[in-house]
Order: C-alpha cells, then structure tokens, then sequence
C-alpha cells in the first residue's frame, strides 16, 4: 500500500505496549525501533522535541507523541476492531476513564508498589480508593470495553500485567484477588487475549528489571521517560 | 430539540467551565447554568463527580460527562454544526496533543508562580517553564488568526484562558508571562479570542478575578510555606 508506519519504542513500558496492542488490533504493520532511554536517539528528539518521550508512532513520516493520543489516532485511521466505544457517550465516558487511568492510578499504583513502612500504608489506602472505583466501573463485563478489549483496557494495562510483576519482586499487595476479585479476573482475561499475549514484555524481562531497580532505590520515584 | 436536557455545573472564575459554555454558546445549544460554590461542596457536586469532586459537570439528557476536554469532544460529536474539531485524524492528534500540553505544562506552572509570594527562586522556577511552555505555543499558531484556522476550534477553546486568566495571573503575581515582544502571534491571537462576539460575552468579571486569585494566592502560598 505504500504506506510507511514506523514505532518509536520501548519494549518494557506499558505506555509503548499499548500503542503495539492498538496496531495489532488493526492489523497494522509497522516497523519498531526500540529506543535506549538512557541515552536517546536524534531520531526521538527530532520526533517528539517537546517531551523527549516514547512512544511516538511515524505514519507516511508524520509523528504523534502521548499514548492516549496515539490510540485516538490509530483508532480513527484504520479500520479493524473499534478502540474506541461508537455512541458519543460511552465515547466520553471511555475517555474519562483512560485519563483517570493515566492521571490518577498510574503513579499512585508505582508508589503503593515501591514504598515502605508507614508510607507504603498511606499509599496502599490511597491505591485501594481507585482500584475500588474501577472495580465498581468494570461491573460485571468482562472487559471495560464490554465483550472485546477497548481503550480502556488497553490503557489498563499497567494495572493488568506490570503491577503483578512488580508485586512479584517487592512482595506489595496493591492487586490481589481478595481485594478486589473482578479486576483480578479482568487482569487475567486480558493479559490471555492472544493480541495482548504477543505484545506483552516476558514477564521475566520485568520482573528481571524490577529486581535491578530494587537495588537502586533512588531510581523509584515515578518518573517515567515514557507517556 | 425543546425537550433536551441540558445543563452545565460550574464555577464563576473556573476557565474549564468556560471551555464548556463558549463550546455551547458557538453551537447555538440552549443549556441551563448552574453555579457551585466549590469551597463548600454540595451534595449534587459529591454525587454527579464522585471521582474528582470538581467542575464543570455536563448532563444531557441525564447522562454526566466530565473533564472539560472529553466534554468538548462530546459536544462536538452531539451537535455537528460549527465544527470543533477537524476531520483528519493527524489533525485531530495534533490539537489533543497541544491541549493537553498546556494543561500539564502551562496552566499549572503559571498559577503557582502566581502563588509563590514567599519563594522568588520557585517563582522564577515556575515563570520559565512557563515561558517555555509558551513560546511551543507561539510556534503552533503559525501565522494562523486561530488555532482553529479561519474560526474558533477545540484548541482556541482550550487554549482560551491565557487570554483572558494569564494577565490576571501576571497582574496578581506581579510577572510578565506574556511578554509581547516574544510572543507578538499569542498577543495577536489573545486580542481576536478576547473580542470575538462569543467569548466577549461570556466572561467572568475582571475586577472580582483579580481579588478572588489575590486571595487564592496568599492561602496557597500560605499553605505551600507551611507544607516545606
């Protein structure tokens, strides 16, 4: 077709993994370029001077930095499976959520993982409050996108997979089953999704990199290189 | 359509609720304005936005739409007339991209080098990163009349406050974000927003700005002191 699609990336983060679930959805083919975010490329800093962060995603030359904008992007050219819900509300509505996902869970979720003590506690309450609410948003669907995975769950994928990986070398319990039982389910219907499946990091690449940041403690804060 | 429920929850001096009421005043939609005193929560705040607590809350036809961006994409996706947002999709990509930037780097950096009363070298701090953050503005404009080309759009909505609450914010803060000699496109531009015959017409009262964000300031610096 002529067209050229290239995905400027990082095969650890979950912000990179959603765009390559978004583009398998839709069957796209694309080229990745796997960035070294310790020392980044003139090729990242050409393409997104702005924030200097992965992913960006090049379409026919053309870049688009910031995942939530990417998936709106990649949703509305090419045909395939809906990421995005089609009536005007439950568009709305999965945006909210994705933009709740990005501004409120993210780091307050890496913090619960990675803290200690008394602060761990406070940042365990406060992680509980928003898994509580996406608990209560999933309801009884088995994904937030209703049958078939969508922006949501996409968006959740942090939550889904690196979470566990994280509860797995720091020993936190932010997700567990008891807590909060249909989450924990959707986690695992989602991560099993053949499309998620091929483009989720192995799970001892993560865990293997958790185990390094263990040591470092002053590489925790969240601060992710990544959007 | 007569029986449409529509109603818009607010703030007097909030610039996100003004995204909200031009976006519905430029599609000619009749809605109901409802004021929230947001230092005293009410209950119907508590329960439409449970999650954030804040406004501006949208109801049409009883479904709750929240965040004053997704709510202007819901308004354009209801009511067609005056597009808000362009057809193509990189197009689309870039104004979320340009919105959303400001929001992060702009709005932020700009209201607490307001509030910084006590710290100079935090205000000087917060006063460059939004100068930087202006300057990729500047740029983006590209010679346009709006960002929206020709008419206002999604960006000019979202980008509206800096005309119109950033020479509040410098006045208070006794800065100088909008510096015209480096920004003469957002000067021209924040001239054209200010004084279309929309936005000119649904503004907040500056005078009342200036006191109310005088005040904001001394608590937050207040509370930012206490916090150190």
């Amino acid at each position: 077709m002529g067209e050229e699609v290239k995905l400027i990336g990082a095969r650890g983060s979950p912000f990179n993994c959603r765009v390559e679930i978004a583009l398998k959805l839709k069957g796209v083919e694309y080229e990745f370029i796997e960035e070294d975010l310790a020392n980044k490329s003139p090729l990242l800093l050409k393409y997104n001077p702005v924030h200097k962060k992965i992913p960006v995603l090049l379409h026919n030359g053309k870049p688009i930095a910031e995942s939530l904008v990417i998936l709106e992007y990649v949703d509305q050219t090419w045909e395939g499976a809906s990421i995005l819900p089609q009536h005007p509300y439950e568009r709305a509505m999965a945006r909210f959520w994705a933009k709740f996902i990005d501004d409120k869970c993210m780091s307050a979720l890496w913090n619960a993982c990675w803290s200690k003590g008394k602060e761990q506690e406070k940042a365990i309450e406060e992680a509980n409050e928003l898994l509580k609410l996406l608990e209560n948003e999933l309801k009884d669907k088995k994904f937030f996108g209703g049958d078939n995975i969508g922006l949501v769950d996409i968006v959740a994928d942090f939550i889904a997979y690196w979470v566990g990986a994280i509860q797995e070398v720091t020993g936190a319990e932010v997700l567990t089953k008891e807590k909060f039982p249909k989450l924990f389910e959707w986690a695992r219907e989602f991560i099993n999704c053949s499309i998620v499946k091929e483009k989720l990091p192995p799970r001892d690449h993560l865990t293997g990199f958790f185990r390094i940041k263990l040591e470092a403690p002053d590489t925790l804060k969240y601060n992710p290189q990544v959007r | 359509m007569a029986s449409e429920e529509v109603k818009l929850i607010g703030f007097w001096a909030s610039p996100y609720r003004f995204r909200v009421e031009w976006a519905l005043i430029l599609k000619g939609v009749e809605y109901e304005y409802i004021e929230e005193d947001i230092f005293n929560k009410s209950p119907r705040l508590l329960e439409l936005n449970p999650v954030y607590k804040k406004i501006p809350i949208f109801i049409h036809n009883g479904k709750v739409v929240l965040e004053s961006l997704v709510i202007l994409e819901y308004i354009d996706e209801i009511w067609k007339n005056n597009p808000l947002l362009p057809q193509d999709p990189y197009e689309r990509a870039m104004i979320r991209f340009w919105a959303k930037f400001a929001d992060d780097k702009l709005v932020l950096s700009a209201y607490f080098a307001m509030c910084s009363l006590e710290d100079e070298k935090v205000k000087a701090e917060k006063i460059t990163i939004a100068m930087e953050a202006l300057e990729r503005i500047e740029g983006e404009l590209k010679g346009k009349s709006f960002f929206g080309g020709e008419s206002i759009g999604y960006l000019d909505l979202a980008l509206g406050w800096i005309s119109y609450w950033l020479p509040v914010f410098d006045e208070v803060g006794s800065m100088k974000i909008i510096d015209p000699i480096k920004f003469p496109a957002i000067v021209s531009w924040m001239n054209r927003f200010a004084n279309h015959k929309v936005i000119k017409n649904k503004l907040p009262p500056r005078d009342k700005m200036v006191i109310y964000f005088q005040e904001r300031s001394k608590i937050i610096s207040a509370t930012l002191a206490k916090n150190k």
